[in-house]
């Protein structure tokens, strides 16, 4: 079982090709309100995420995912 | 007191913007009197038609005019109720013996339109604990009907094969799948690899529906679409279909062989809960779709139309939406919102109506003049259309100097445009960009 803080490093490396405007990555960080992603970055970025975890993040999970925070709990528990 | 419209104050600024340039309202025409499927008076002008359904001119076609003013006189105006209770009139069965006879296939469902025949289904088919999985770009009734169900609902990457086996593969293999693809989709005209998507979803123990709204009547041997074409029709469990393109009347279907199809008719509600289609419709619906049996001369001159109008326009200096040729739709990629509009009201001049189409109706915060043909307009007419589209790109120089280019995987207008934004990751309540301006 991956720790949470491995899960957060990783997301974050999968993040950084997307963060254009270089933010902060923290647990609070939102997707919309601060990295202003569009529909098409993340179609991309959750294509990613899933390649690399090998697990399906279905678009109603996503709708409940706002944070960066929110995306690592999310992935630790479909990875479990 | 909160303005509940106060969500929708980015669109309305936007419009706002777009409409001080002054150019003419894109989304407000209105067709005084039209003449033939291809020729209508807009603004008191005569304009040719290259922006409408009516691939296969069925709409003023002498039999199917005729069988619906027979209906009229022999049934009435209108059913006043369900198709389970006393909406079901003789021209409502004829027209799905009509559907069962075009598909060759065992079973035919009418809707009142092609929208709730998307909705109807995939709302009722794929339940709780079942997943749908569908391309990124599907039409706007698909989502709406993923929305409408119980189902877990996963996106793949647009005509994607690789990306559609690998979500397939890491489904649990127990659960229910239902795979969502298009024959043709719509915004830039290009056709889905079908034959290869079908087999990966049989081979992973998902049934597969295909939506052949755009390709019915002119693509594959019999027009059943591109299904036939590539020649997995049979491997499919479900078609969706519609009156309202080449039928030329208003509609929408499913078409079937799985044995228990029938008794959709009790318990999927977009069907039990609408009032039935007019019987002079159904009539038209019924006479167009028989003829279409038949309509091969009519099929190769469309095809001879778009390959005439997908070189002429690329001759142009257009940038398009496909490399080839692959449908009756075919879509100038513009620059941006303002240049597009400015380029339709450049054409709607010259006596030319295409579709202006923006994000979030399209792809990649794409904006596009998009072009569908009809088998009625003639070869001169479509030299005529060039002729047309290279007055309104010299008007309109500037903007046609500027290079058209696109990149699918980053859209800057779409990053700037506020109703795209997302809430959440992604919401599904604001299903990807085919939500508003594509009506069905």
């Amino acid at each position: 079982m991956t720790d949470r803080s491995e899960m957060f490093d990783k997301l974050k490396g999968l993040i950084e090709p997307f963060n254009k405007k270089g933010v902060d990555l923290n647990d609070a960080t939102t997707f919309a309100g601060d990295l202003e992603w569009d529909s098409l970055t993340v179609m991309d970025f959750v294509a990613e995420v899933e390649d690399t975890f090998d697990i399906v993040i279905t678009m109603n999970m996503q709708a409940e995912i706002e944070t960066v925070g929110q995306l690592a709990d999310a992935v630790l528990k479909l990875v479990d | 007191m909160t303005d509940l419209f106060s969500k929708f104050d980015p669109l309305i600024q936007q419009r706002e913007a777009l409409l001080a340039t002054g150019v003419t309202d894109p989304f407000s025409l209105v067709m005084e009197k039209v003449l033939s499927p291809t020729v209508a008076i807009c603004n008191g002008k005569e304009t040719i038609l290259l922006g409408t359904y009516n691939y296969m001119g069925m709409t003023f076609d002498d039999d199917v005019i005729a069988a619906g003013k027979q209906a009229y006189d022999d049934f009435g105006a209108g059913t006043t109720g369900s198709r389970v209770l006393n909406g079901t009139f003789d021209p409502h069965r004829d027209v799905e013996t009509a559907l069962r006879e075009f598909y060759d296939m065992d079973h035919a469902m009418v809707f009142s339109t092609g929208y709730q025949a998307n909705l109807g289904i995939i709302s009722t088919i794929a339940g709780k604990g079942d997943y749908i999985i569908l391309d990124i770009d599907s039409h706007a009734s698909i989502y709406d009907g993923c929305k409408m169900g119980d189902a877990e609902i996963v996106a793949f990457r647009h005509n994607d094969i690789e990306a559609l086996e690998k979500r397939l593969k890491r489904l649990p293999p127990e659960a229910g799948k239902l795979v969502v693809l298009e024959g043709v989709y719509s915004m830039l005209g290009d056709v889905a690899p079908l034959k290869e998507m079908v087999r990966i979803s049989k081979e992973n123990g998902a049934m597969v529906l295909v939506d052949e709204a755009h390709s019915m009547g002119f693509i594959g041997e019999h027009g059943r679409g591109v299904a036939e074409e590539q020649g997995c029709i049979d491997d499919v469990d479900f078609i969706i279909g519609t009156f309202s393109k080449s039928v030329g009347t208003v509609g929408g279907f499913c078409v079937s062989n799985h044995p228990k199809f029938e008794i959709l008719r009790l318990v999927c509600r977009p069907y039990v809960f609408t009032a039935a289609l007019p019987p002079s419709v159904m009539a038209s619906s019924a006479t167009s779709v028989r003829k279409l049996m038949h309509g091969s001369n009519k099929r190769a001159h469309l095809w001879e139309n778009s390959k005439t109008l997908h070189k002429g326009l690329r001759d142009l200096g257009f940038t398009l939406g496909t490399e080839t040729p692959q449908s009756a739709i075919i879509a100038v990629i513009m620059p941006d919102l303002e240049k597009g509009a400015m380029m339709w009201e450049a054409l709607l001049a010259e006596g030319l109506y295409v579709n202006l189409a923006r994000p979030p109706a399209t792809p990649a915060g794409m904006t596009l003049l998009r072009c569908s043909l009809c088998a009625e307009h003639s070869a001169e007419q479509v030299q005529d259309i060039l002729g047309r589209f290279e007055r309104a790109g010299e008007s309109d120089r500037d903007h046609l100097t500027a290079p058209f280019t696109h990149n699918f995987g980053t859209s800057t207008s779409a990053a700037t445009s506020g109703h795209l934004r997302c809430h959440g990751l992604i919401s599904i309540c604001v299903p990807a960009w085919r939500f508003i301006f594509h009506a069905r």
